[in-house]
């Protein structure tokens, strides 16, 4: 029931905002509905072991072999909690921003929040795909409606780029359905498929394509800088800290355990090309004059290495997964409210523009100091354990003899992300004023509020990571038993 | 049984309203009324009550599923008549003989959906041609809509005559026309040359009729020139009851001998889909986009035809319908504008939100984007594809295709939503925009509850 309500608030909440018009009524309506999911998603923390809660099955398409089951597992309520976290904080970050037509606007981003909900609560894969269909049409409409100049061209590319990818995924769908004992399209039934190893990895590739395209891993990521650079930023920190989960997600929940195989034989290729892209984003990102388009090749590598570690198929790397999966989101949502308040004030994203904020704005700088070293994992930060057992996940591989390498490469966009994370620091808020910077005024009370809020997180889950580990790890161990259980039978064949 | 008499009667009687009624607007309620009483007695066919009861000795069998696709073709043309009608009065002085045209071609689609003889075929096909060559060119002052009823006559002619032969070919083979005697004939004897002669002209000529690829070559110009709002039945509600002809004949008569044209379909299916999509791209005109989307949407349906199992023929009437409804949503705003090109399109949602919101629904339908019908229709041909053992290739062809087909589908809603423009300086009645909506909630309804259609199939 639980699992119901979190998709049923943002859907109706969202479209009831369609016909609100005063703009003051919108957002104190979208932060209450945030707010609202919020506190369901906390209380879904705690029903895990209650399936009468934490199920619903509802009758949907039956004679398709598709009902409407939602489920809440660790990894569900950690990815719906983010999701539920992520919103009052983009809400309040961006309060002061201004929008025409706000009434579609909010609604829009509350539809995508009820499409997200439903790709992570989904145990059934027709709904998995409805709902994955559904978070990016709300998506596609904010970017091109109230985006950057070049806005219709690049969200076309991504809105194409990411539908082949789940047509691609579709047809791996119906294909791993048709093979299932039950012809049903529910969790268990794709769990239960005896697929041989063949059918495995066609049906891998299939499903890899739309993950590959959402987290994006590299050569797939060509729509990603764009698109957070033209799209309006309230809507790039829904992309970049929730929406690119959900590939992760779906490599966890559907490819992993569905298709152990291929998983493991073909680990190693998916493993090279992760990292080719994160140490090519680095270098990227290295020589980025604007804050948006440094801030995504920044995440392009973050997500390489998550991609890296789910492939590893180890427990320290899986858990790590899930820990940095919240923490990325969380961080990088920080680093996107400071983009916006410099944009917004300064009216500006050029780094090269920018300088000796910190005298003016000492409350930005501290907050946003924290944060940056949070994206290059400093320790005390929340993204050093989650990193950390990632990489111990990547070099421990029992998959995989190239552990080894792959960690120094993994390991050399951690320099490199140092190096663009402090040069940014360094040129945006020390140094001399300029004729931009000169006037500048300190952040005011929400925005220092919602930073706020992400700092105490980072420093919480930094010292004490068990809170999050603890909810995944049931999951993930369940995970890792099916893809071994199923693989080493399926060696057999 | 009940339709097709009927139908036939209120041709007559639009004939000649048009002589007893002075004013369009009577002889426009007479039509609709038409239609709600044929689309009432067919339903009252399905369960049970035959009001006209004759015996044709086994030439027309209406069954579940030919009465299914009659009660979709009925309810979409009371939508389209309810929508467009009024538009008709802009492309001659011939009201009532539109009309009466109309009625005599769903006389046609009731034929094509219920035979069982090839005769049956022949005349179904026939009676659903000759009324549109006549409204192809009815704009008699515009050389377009001319060129258009002459094009489409002289090609439709040569193919009702490869049809004749092929029918005549497999005469000779079998001896009879009925259907289920062809289909014994053909299991128990091993095809000869006559008729595999016979079964891939009927094959070639039912896919010109349908427009598919390479026999499409009529469509974009006929559709093009055509006055919109013929474009707009001809190209929905026409093409899908010759599609349902294409699966009865396909699936009744030919259905044992699949192996021997199951490649053919693939690879009509294949040529359709992909000079569909591909030439919709360079379009600029959204009319001739329209006409080339719907060679693409024949390739979707295709894929039914030579899959040719339960899924695909509960897919095909599910596509019907979809495909109807959102098509005619599409063009009952597209004649209501005085520009066709995409550029037309800009701003329309300024002007007229709730027009572009429903006409966005529609565009998403037929692009295939899940909640929405397309998205279901779509769904079941790739089932149907992928049941079907060693083409698994054919369906990723075909979403290749799909996700091309959102390109140009998409710019209608950029230009409508994110341009600015001028678009939407006409009127339209709160009738019609409460019309629009009940499309798309249609639409939406049938993307979610698909079985509120195909249990109708069973029970």
């Amino acid at each position: 029931m639980i699992a119901v309500l979190l998709i049923l608030i943002p859907l109706l909440t969202g479209l009831a905002t369609f016909f609100l018009k005063n703009e003051k009524t919108v957002r104190f309506w979208a932060l209450l509905s945030s707010l609202g999911t919020l506190a369901v998603a906390a209380i879904a923390l705690t029903v895990q072991k209650d399936s009468s809660l934490s199920e619903f099955h509802g009758e949907w398409m039956q004679t398709l072999g598709s009902s409407f089951s939602l489920g809440l597992d660790g990894m569900s309520q950690m990815l719906c909690l983010l999701n539920a976290l992520a919103y009052p904080l983009v809400i309040i970050a961006t309060w002061n921003s201004k929008y025409f037509r706000p009434h579609q606007f909010f609604a829009l981003m509350l539809l995508a929040q009820a499409g997200m909900m439903g790709v992570f609560l989904a145990t059934d894969a027709l709904l998995f795909y409805f709902c994955w269909e559904l978070a990016l049409i709300p998506m596609y409409f904010l970017c091109s409606q109230w985006g950057g100049e070049k806005r219709i061209a690049v969200t076309f590319k991504f809105f194409i780029y990411t539908f082949l990818g789940s047509l691609l995924m579709l047809i791996g769908i119906i294909y791993v359905q048709s093979l299932t004992p039950d012809h049903s399209f529910s969790l268990n039934s794709f769990y239960m498929a005896k697929l041989t190893p063949d059918q495995q990895s066609v049906a891998f590739w299939l499903f890899l394509a739309a993950f590959a395209i959402k987290m994006p891993i590299f050569p797939l990521h060509t729509w990603q800088p764009d698109t957070y650079e033209q799209s309006p930023t309230a809507t790039t920190m829904i992309l970049s800290g929730v929406m690119v989960k959900m590939g992760v997600f779906g490599l966890l929940r559907w490819l992993l355990p569905v298709m152990p195989v291929p998983s493991v034989t073909m680990g190693n290729y998916v493993t090279c090309f992760a990292i080719i892209g994160m140490i090519y984003a680095s270098l990227i990102a290295i020589r980025q004059n604007d804050l948006k388009r440094l801030v995504a090749y920044s995440s392009i590598a973050h997500i390489g290495l998550m991609c890296a570690a789910v492939f590893s198929l180890t427990e320290s790397g899986m858990q790590g997964v899930m820990l940095q999966m919240f923490n990325h989101g969380i961080n990088i949502i920080g680093l996107w409210i400071v983009v916006e308040i410099t944009e917004r004030e300064y009216g500006t994203r050029k780094i090269s523009e920018l300088g000796g904020l910190a005298q003016k704005a000492p409350g930005m700088a501290i907050l946003l100091v924290i944060v940056a070293l949070a994206n290059i994992a400093l320790p005390l930060t929340n993204a050093f354990p989650g990193e950390f057992l990632m990489f111990n996940g990547v070099f421990n591989s029992y998959r995989s003899n190239f552990g080894i390498w792959f960690t120094v490469f993994a390991g050399l966009s951690i320099i490199l992300a140092a190096v663009y994370t402090l040069n940014m620091i360094r040129n945006v808020f020390y140094g001399n004023t300029n004729a931009i910077t000169e006037k500048a005024v300190d952040i005011r009370f929400n925005e220092k509020l919602a930073l706020g809020i992400i700092v105490a997180i980072i420093f919480v889950l930094g010292v004490y990571p068990q809170l999050m580990l603890n909810i995944t790890s049931d999951i993930s161990e369940h995970i890792l038993k099916a893809v071994k259980g199923t693989a080493n039978s399926g060696a057999v064949h | 049984m009940n339709a097709l008499i009927l139908s036939a009667l209120l041709g007559v009687v639009m004939m000649f309203s048009g002589i007893w009624l002075k004013s369009k607007a009577a002889v426009r309620n007479t039509a609709i009324a038409g239609i709600i009483l044929l689309l009432v007695v067919n339903i009252l066919e399905m369960c049970g009550t035959v009001v006209f009861k004759i015996d044709t000795k086994g030439l027309i069998v209406p069954d579940r599923f030919g009465l299914l696709f009659n009660a979709i073709a009925f309810a979409s043309t009371l939508i389209y008549f309810l929508l467009s009608a009024r538009d008709m009065e802009k492309v001659g002085v011939n009201y009532a003989e539109y009309l009466a045209l109309i009625f005599f071609i769903l006389c046609g689609i009731t034929l094509t959906s219920s035979y069982q003889s090839l005769l049956i075929l022949f005349l179904g096909i026939e009676i659903i041609s000759i009324p549109l060559y006549i409204l192809t060119g009815s704009d008699k002052r515009n050389l377009k809509s001319n060129e258009a009823a002459l094009k489409y006559f002289l090609l439709g002619s040569f193919s009702t005559g490869l049809m004749l032969m092929g029918i005549a070919l497999i005469y000779g083979a079998v001896g009879t026309f009925d259907t289920n005697y062809i289909t014994m004939f053909t299991a128990a004897n091993k095809p000869g040359v006559l008729m595999i002669g016979g079964m891939l002209l009927l094959l070639f000529s039912m896919s010109f009729k349908v427009s598919a690829a390479p026999f499409h070559f009529w469509t974009p110009d006929v559709y093009d020139g055509a006055p919109t709002v013929f474009t707009s039945f001809m190209a929905t509600i026409v093409k899908a009851a010759v599609f349902i002809a294409f699966i009865r004949l396909f699936d009744q008569t030919f259905g044992v001998m699949q192996k021997s044209w199951q490649l053919f379909a693939a690879v009509i299916a294949i040529a359709t889909l992909f000079i569909g999509n591909i030439t919709a791209v360079f379009q600029q005109s959204v009319k001739r986009m329209l006409a080339y989307s719907s060679i693409a949407q024949a390739g979707f349906m295709m894929l039914a035809v030579f899959s040719m199992n339960t899924a695909a023929k509960e897919g095909l009437l599910l596509y019907a319908a979809a495909y109807s409804l959102a098509t005619i949503g599409i063009f009952a705003v597209l004649i209501k504008m005085s520009d066709y090109t995409f550029e037309g399109f800009n701003g329309l949602a300024k002007r007229q939100p709730l027009l572009a919101a429903t006409t966005t629904i529609c565009l998403l339908s037929l692009a295939g984007i899940p909640l929405t019908a397309g998205f279901i229709s779509k769904f079941f041909m790739l089932r149907a594809t992928m049941a079907t053992n060693g083409y698994f290739w054919l369906g990723i062809f075909a979403v290749l295709m799909a996700a091309v087909s959102v390109y140009y589908y998409f710019r209608v809603i950029q230009a409508m939503y994110f341009k600015e423009g001028e678009a939407g300086n006409f009127e339209v009645s709160t009738t019609f925009k409460w019309l629009m909506v009940l499309v798309s909630t249609l639409i939406i309804l049938l993307g979610i509850w698909p079985d509120l259609l195909i249990r109708w199939l069973y029970f």
